[in-house]
């Protein structure tokens, strides 16, 4: 097992699967000649040549459309996202065409499209560079939307993405890029809907997803330091499908659940998740479900006060012990 | 931006409708008699579906939106009937000529206008989306220019495979401003793609004229000079002229992998939809004249009995038995059995239909 970035093991997956299949192409803005506005394609135009690895211009429905059109012939597109905000200007291609073919023609068509890039706010660039859509895409039946938290998920998710049939839409952070973690050198996949629990614990079952993940478990060691809790993390890891079972055991277990994410409240995921705990093991609740999300504004620009809007470790804490109270 | 002083507008509709003049094209001269019987009985039987559906419509058995092509038919059946297997389609909501001319049944296109199972798309799709993706045929798309940057993609694909092939997307004189468009032009262009795009002008979006709508140098085909793209206009009445022009650019498709922009100038006779009643925006008078002295079967008719290669005999024989397959089809289409309740989740996710020990999805994926 060698220990590797998140950036690096996104690289890998793609590397693999570009040797794996050669159907597989990516695309996007900047992903040849400049390596990746995020370096996460570095290398990757010198190995694989211009037809395999392709930048795009600054046209996202126009090249996600290409996409999309070109896996519906077998092309397996791998189309980077510059920010996942981007998605806006291309939203028609990827909820109307990407998610509605297969049902609008009777199953007669199918989207192998994988559309990946960074989700997440935290990097003081503002509202528009700031979007994390993984709840509005995921809120569509015909689209899958994963979101990684380490660098092994990430590798092993973005793999299962780009053998999946149907459009899965990727959902990283650059936040986590440089966060290093172990990823075995073998051929692996993380099935998508397979949620994680990433440590394990009796008194309370933290749901997290993204970076949310980390934040929970840095606070899970607080609560377990300071307070004397043993609090459980699970990583949904896919918003949908949704491992719906690892929920509801985590919550089983210790009887009460925090709900983290980076989110805005309002139809959060963890809105989702919430109307799952109390429609199938609301007897096994004792005490109310809360939640920790962003603050409900757009993204602010003042670092000082982004760091503070989005989940941080003082917020979880403090919210956990409300629902331990 | 003023009226263009000139309009670009293709030299054989200034002068009234005769004998086409691109009946000796080599690709018109070259079909036989026998081809040329099939292209008019593939016209006749749009136009006869076509009003079909009108009638089941005011039954009120077809829900939703209802396009008619009537009127159009020259478009679909001169530039489908030039293509071969590695050339694709994709059009917008206007799409049951583009179907049927890829050779669709009657059966499954009208079971889908009333929701059947049966239907080409199992009753999921309805007027406005129809597919057979094992006739090169992509559908079928409701949203005005959405289609153009899928058919980009199909030409990429085509040429990544290295197949001699092409895609041509259709859409109207509407969506030529929507941005999807421009963008599917621009990376047809530099991409060097296979791709056709085909304008439909009909002289109106929904109640719109194509004046009041946009800003053009003359013709809406000329914006490809901005793209450095090669482009045509086309009397989309004359069945001969399409299939000569559109030949031209299928070949610059096929041989050196470019892209044209083509527009057709052609009219459609019913309203925009069947909710249209079709009072505002255009005279009953110039439908009249454009039924009466541009109607595209009719003059393709004349055109084939002018060859000897029509009689007025076999012409009622062929309208005949398009009018009685429609007929066949309505039924069928009103017999069908419904989908069930079950199958509205069914299609949602090919992963879900395959669910195995190998595929890649486990979890919730459906939700209550
Ligand atoms: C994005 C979008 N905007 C508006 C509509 C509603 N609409 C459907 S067809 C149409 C007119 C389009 O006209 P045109 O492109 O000329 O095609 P035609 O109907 O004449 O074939 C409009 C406004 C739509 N379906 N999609
Ligand atoms: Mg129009």
């Amino acid at each position: 097992m060698a220990v590797i970035t998140y950036r690096e093991a996104l690289r890998a997956a793609m590397r693999e699967e570009l040797k794996r299949d050669d159907k597989v192409v990516l695309m996007g803005e900047e992903v040849a000649q400049f390596n990746g506005a995020y370096k996460v394609t570095e290398g990757l135009l010198k190995e694989f040549g211009p037809k395999r690895v392709v930048d795009t211009p600054i046209s996202e429905a126009g090249f996600i459309g290409l996409g999309i059109g070109a896996s519906m012939l077998g092309i397996r597109p791998v189309m980077e996202l510059m920010f996942w905000s981007f998605s806006y200007v291309a939203f028609d291609q990827i909820v109307n065409n990407a998610g509605n073919i297969r049902y609008m023609s009777g199953g007669l068509i199918n989207c192998p499209i994988v559309i990946r890039g960074p989700a997440n706010g935290g990097t003081n660039v503002g509202a528009t560079h700031s979007h994390t859509p993984e709840a509005i895409l995921a809120s569509h039946p015909g689209i899958k939307v994963v979101c990684p938290a380490t660098p092994y998920d990430a590798k092993g998710l973005l793999k299962a993405a780009i053998r999946d049939n149907d459009p899965v839409y990727v959902m990283e952070n650059t936040i986590l890029y440089n966060d290093k973690g172990e990823v075995p050198d073998e051929d692996y996949i993380v099935p998508l809907g397979v949620a994680d629990v990433k440590r394990e614990g009796a008194d309370l079952t933290i749901v997290a997803h993204g970076r949310a993940v980390i934040t929970s478990l840095k606070a899970a060691e607080v609560l377990e330091k300071e307070h004397g809790v043993s609090v459980e993390v699970v990583d949904l890891r896919s918003i949908r499908p949704l491992d719906e079972e690892t929920i509801l055991a985590s919550v089983r277990k210790t009887h009460r659940a925090l709900l983290v994410e980076e989110n805005k409240p309002f139809c959060g995921v963890d809105a989702q998740v919430a109307y799952l705990i109390q429609s199938k093991a609301f007897d096994e609740l004792d005490a109310p479900i809360h939640r920790v999300s962003s603050i409900d504004a757009p993204q602010i620009y003042c670092k000082r006060l982004e760091d503070q809007q989005l989940p941080d470790v003082n917020r979880v804490v403090r919210e956990a012990l409300k629902v331990l109270a | 931006m003023a009226k263009p002083a000139v309009l670009t507008h293709p030299e054989s509709l200034k002068r009234p409708a005769g004998p086409s003049e691109y009946a000796k094209d080599p690709v018109n001269a070259s079909m036989s008699k026998a081809e040329k019987i099939a292209l008019y009985t593939k016209m006749a039987r749009i136009r006869h579906f076509e009003q079909r559906c009108i009638r089941i419509y005011q039954q009120g058995k077809i829900g939703g939106f209802l396009h008619l092509y009537v009127g159009q038919e020259a478009v679909a059946a001169g530039t489908i009937s030039l293509l071969g297997k590695h050339d694709h389609i994709i059009t917008g909501y206007r799409d049951h000529g583009h179907g049927l001319m890829v050779g669709m049944g009657m059966n499954e296109c009208m079971a889908e206008l009333t929701g059947r199972v049966t239907g080409c798309s199992q009753g999921k799709g309805g007027s406005m989306h129809y597919f057979a993706p094992d006739k090169n045929y992509w559908g079928g798309h409701g949203i005005v220019g959405g289609q153009a940057p899928l058919g980009t993609g199909l030409a990429y694909a085509v040429k990544y495979m290295g197949l001699k092939g092409s895609c041509l997307a259709y859409m109207g004189d509407g969506a030529v401003n929507q941005g999807a468009v421009h963008e599917a032009y621009n990376l047809a262009a530099l991409w060097d793609l296979p791709m056709i795009f085909v304008i439909e002008n009909n002289g109106y979006s929904m109640g719109t004229s194509q004046e009041r709508s946009t800003a053009h140098p003359g013709c809406l085909a000329k914006r490809a000079e901005g793209y450095g793209m090669a482009w045509d206009v086309i009397n989309g009445h004359d069945v001969y002229e399409v299939r000569a022009k559109t030949a031209i650019a299928l070949k610059r498709a096929h041989e050196e992998s470019k892209p044209t922009v083509l527009e057709i100038f052609t009219y459609r006779y019913f309203g925009h939809s069947m909710a249209d009643p079709d009072k505002t925006y255009r005279d009953k008078d110039e439908i009249k004249e454009y039924r009466d002295k541009k109607d595209p079967v009719l003059l393709f008719e004349q055109e084939l009995l002018r060859e000897k290669i029509l009689t007025p005999e076999l012409s009622q024989e062929i309208n005949d038995a398009a009018m009685a397959e429609a007929d066949k089809a309505a039924v069928f289409a009103d017999e069908s059995p419904d989908p069930t309740l079950a199958d509205v989740t069914k299609h949602i996710y090919w992963e879900e239909d395959n669910r195995g020990p190998d595929t890649t999805s486990r979890g919730t994926i459906i939700f209550e």
